[in-house]
């Protein structure tokens, strides 16, 4: 398997270097993956559920989408 | 005004991908400091950011985020924010453009940078975002890390860093 690397440029000298991550580095971007897919997670979540509220309103008025906007201008 | 900008260092990323680019040893010997960015990662949206740190500390960042997407305007804050990447939910083979000014990187105040980025998608949304940044501490700044929120960057990503000074 290949392993993980980062870029260090050392600006004072102009070298470039390919370093193989530590498993503690492969471990904390593993977690901030996992973080970020969580965080998606509740935005989806949050958005499907505001659009459902949102239909149920309109529902419950018995106006369109269109509809509301128009009131809303 | 700085009128000047002169290339430090500059990095265009391998067939093995990067987890994140770092510049070490920077000069304190310019006035202010400037990225130019072409980013894209190997994930989906979920590593669509791309976040900085300083001196490789993460600590003491916050950002305000001005943000459209072809169909609407949010604000919102995420600390350590710059610019979108782009990414496998994106028009495939394409790069986020981006820069991120850091101005008297050197001095004994706290280190503001703002930063622009949009995303390059053949479709009606992508993201286009203005970002004021602050990392509350003092030190003058000798490494800056651009890291993927998830993912890594891909082949062909670069990363260019001026210096700008007035003479």
């Amino acid at each position: 398997m290949t392993k993980m690397t980062r870029i260090e440029i050392d600006c004072s000298t102009g070298i470039e270097s390919i370093i193989e991550l530590t498993e503690a580095e492969v471990a904390e971007l593993t977690y901030q993956a996992e973080l970020a897919a969580e965080k998606k997670a509740e935005e989806d979540a949050k958005a499907e559920a505001d659009a459902v509220a949102k239909a149920a309103l309109l529902d419950r008025l018995g106006i369109t989408a269109d509809e509301a906007k128009l009131l809303l201008a | 005004m700085p009128n000047t900008f002169e290339l430090i260092a500059s990095s265009t990323v391998g067939s093995g991908g990067a987890a994140n680019i770092d510049f070490t040893s920077i000069p304190s010997t310019y006035t202010d400091l400037q990225l130019f960015l072409s980013l894209r990662v190997n994930t989906t949206s979920l590593g669509d950011q791309t976040l900085i740190s300083f001196n490789g500390s993460t600590a003491s960042f916050s950002a305000r985020l001005l943000i459209g997407n072809g169909s609407a305007a949010s604000s919102t804050t995420i600390a350590r924010y710059t610019m979108p990447n782009g990414n496998t939910d994106v028009t495939a083979s394409t790069f986020s453009s981006g820069s991120i000014y850091i101005p008297n990187y050197a001095g004994s105040a706290n280190k503001s940078y703002s930063a622009d980025g949009v995303q390059e998608n053949n479709a009606t949304g992508a993201l286009a975002i203005l970002t004021a940044g602050l990392w509350s501490n003092t030190a003058a700044i000798n490494q800056i890390t651009l890291t993927p929120n998830a993912g890594s960057y891909v082949q062909y990503s670069t990363a260019y860093l001026y210096g700008v000074k007035n003479t």
